[in-house]
């Protein structure tokens, strides 16, 4: 492990449906505090990575490690625990359907914290209005909600226990352009606030140069490279660099003007 | 910090001064979600007790806070006129005040929701919802029918538009697989009439009216009551489920823009497929019950099969099968418009898939014996 302060690491992933392999032999740091973007192909395992860090599958071989431990051997208890201090936001929002917006929220408050109930209403309230969301639409049920605002609810419930640790599966698709900005921010400010150490897989190339400190890029069944954006555009891997070449990247990085 | 996969936080406290004019607020230890819940009474005291403006907060003692701890404090001074200002804090902190700020810009305080209403009133307001919502069930439910029946008159017209793969799929699913059970149900309830009807005639020496009775109760009422019943809870549910499921994603929606009808693509094989099978399982279900109160006869009573099945031609007339075989067609149909209906009526949530299933099993069941009550009336007064 390098000098840096490593909150989870990831060695050897190997994961597969069937005969399918996904991951083979991946290796992966996410630093504290860092905002890691993750990039890759569609099909390349981007969403399967995540569920494996996040155990919601088990991976065929290798180890996952939080602040040095060991997801294998961690007790109950102590696998409860951690679950209270990340959030994640699914790619389709993931909302229970039959929870109004407030209920949503509040539903992991109710289950990890012990406090009034007026006061998780607030709360849950602050952290949709936290999300960019206006106060009237708490009470709406997520079936009567535009994909955009699914997905702000969904960060609301993610950010609901002040995570440590944030996962976000492709938080700006399906935003226009004006609200993925405004996400954008949104994330950048509470990981500094906060000191959120956050996973992004994203396409949106603006994200990318936006707020990611590095990038790790999924190819060939591992983690092709893991470096802050600038070193990456000089990659000579062939699909880097389409991907930050192609026409689609170019106009991104004109944006930024690097 | 490393080598803990949690770090443990510090109770939150708060000490509330008076200094001078100024309420001083000293929050300590962290102030973070698992720990704030304590401190939400003494917060409320504070912007009870004490002019916003003039609430101070000492940032010194502070650990760390997260966005519920700067929500919570930063809620002492909202109302202030200006809450962000250096009046209001003392004492550094690396994030604190940057965090409140945060927090209160982004957040607009919710409406309370409204406080439901109890009482008399509250359960008035909630019968005549209810009244109203039944109504407006038994009205759609009545279109529905009308928009069906006005499908079906358009597919007489250009028979090229019947979908007959559909409506044999839909056959088989409530016809044919659902023989056996509508037969052996049938089969105990002919029996159980039988044993019933045995004890009272023997008593009064009739033993061989039970012939009668199993024949006319069978034939009249049960064989047909217990197909419909049983075509509701098994196949009604599934088309709601099914219908449902693809109104859910947005299937239907689909069929719409590509110039399918989903009344004729869904709803016309299931009301056809259950407007046909139903007399066809009424009869097996007659067979079978009729089967099962002569299996009883012959072993309680010594009624022999030759003389059940003698007497049963000698002194039943057709009538009575054909009275029940009349209710059959209708009540297929009654099921499969419901079914289809209330799948029809879902929207894009699980809970209401589920509402609307329940809702569809006990509509038809309840409209099948509304139905069936009504029906023997009818042949009461005409006297078949």
């Amino acid at each position: 492990m390098s000098g840096e302060d490593v909150l989870i690491s990831v060695r050897g992933l190997r994961t597969q449906f069937g005969d399918h392999v996904v991951h083979d032999d991946l290796d992966l740091d996410i630093r504290r505090g860092e905002i890691l973007g993750v990039v890759g192909g569609s099909g390349t395992g981007k969403t399967v990575m995540m569920n494996a860090i996040l155990g919601l599958m088990t991976p065929a071989a290798g180890e996952i490690r939080l602040n040095g431990r060991l997801f294998d051997e961690m007790s109950t208890a102590e696998r409860r625990r951690v679950d209270s201090r990340w959030g994640v936001l699914f790619q389709n929002g993931a909302l229970f359907t039959s929870l109004n917006v407030l209920e949503n929220v509040m539903a992991p408050l109710r289950e990890h914290v012990d406090m009034p109930i007026s006061l998780m209403e607030e709360i849950a309230g602050m952290k949709i209005g936290l999300a960019g969301l206006q106060p009237e639409a708490a009470t709406r049920f997520p079936a009567e909600l535009s994909g955009g605002m699914r997905k702000r609810v969904a960060l609301a419930r993610a950010l609901a226990l002040d995570p440590e640790i944030l996962f976000l599966d492709e938080p700006t698709a399906g935003l226009d352009p004006i609200g993925a900005a405004a996400f954008d921010s949104l994330v950048l400010e509470l990981s500094r606030a906060l000191g959120l150490t956050i996973m992004m897989i994203t396409h949106d190339l603006d994200s990318l140069y936006a707020i990611c400190d590095r990038v790790a890029v999924l190819a060939d069944k591992r983690v092709e490279v893991v470096a802050p954006l600038r070193e990456l555009l000089d990659h000579p891997h062939p699909w880097i660099q389409e991907y930050f070449h192609g026409p689609r990247g170019r106009a991104a990085l004109a944006g930024k003007e690097i | 910090m490393r080598g803990e996969t949690v770090i443990t936080a510090d109770p939150a406290g708060l000490t509330v001064r008076e200094d001078g004019r100024r309420t001083v607020l000293e929050p300590s230890g962290d102030w973070l979600v698992d720990t704030v819940g304590v401190q939400d009474a003494a917060i409320r005291a504070v912007e009870e007790n004490s002019e916003p403006g003039d609430i101070v907060i000492d940032l010194d003692g502070l650990g760390r806070i997260d966005t519920a701890g700067a929500y919570l404090l930063g809620r002492a001074t909202r109302r202030c006129s200006e809450p962000d200002g250096d009046i209001h804090y003392r004492g550094d902190h690396p994030t604190a005040r940057r965090l409140i700020e945060e927090v209160r810009s982004r957040t607009t305080i919710c409406q309370p929701e409204s406080e439901p209403v109890f009482g008399f009133m509250g359960a008035t307001a909630r019968i005549g919802a209810g009244l109203e919502a039944a109504w407006m069930e038994a009205v759609d439910t009545m279109a529905f029918f009308g928009r069906t029946v006005t499908t079906g008159l358009r597919m007489a017209a250009q028979p090229w538009r019947f979908r007959l793969t559909p409506t044999v799929w839909a056959m088989e699913e409530v016809g044919v697989n659902a023989l056996p059970i509508v037969a052996v149900l049938s089969f105990f309830i002919g029996a159980v009439v039988a044993y019933m009807g045995a004890n009272l005639l023997r008593s009064v020496g009739f033993s061989v009216f039970t012939v009668e009775l199993v024949g006319i109760a069978v034939l009249r009422e049960f064989g047909v009551l217990i197909t419909a019943i049983m075509l509701a809870g098994r196949s009604d549910s599934a088309f709601t489920a099914s219908i449902g499921a693809m109104k859910m994603q947005q299937e239907i929606d689909a069929m719409r823009v590509l110039g399918l009808d989903p009344y004729e693509a869904l709803v016309m094989p299931r009301v056809v497929a259950c407007v046909l099978m139903t007399p066809l399982l009424t009869f097996g279900a007659m067979i079978s019950g009729i089967f099962g109160g002569m299996l009883v006869a012959w072993s309680a009573q010594d009624i022999s099969p030759t003389l059940f099945i003698t007497r049963f031609h000698s002194e039943l007339d057709w009538s009575h099968f054909w009275v029940g075989m009349s209710k059959a067609p209708v009540f297929g149909l009654v099921v499969a418009i419901i079914g289809c209906r209330q799948g029809m009526q879902v929207r894009g949530d699980v809970e209401s898939l589920g509402r609307r299933v329940t809702a569809s099993v006990v509509q038809s069941i309840f409209t099948v014996i509304v139905l069936e009550a009504l029906f023997a009336m009818m042949y009461l007064e005409l006297g078949i």
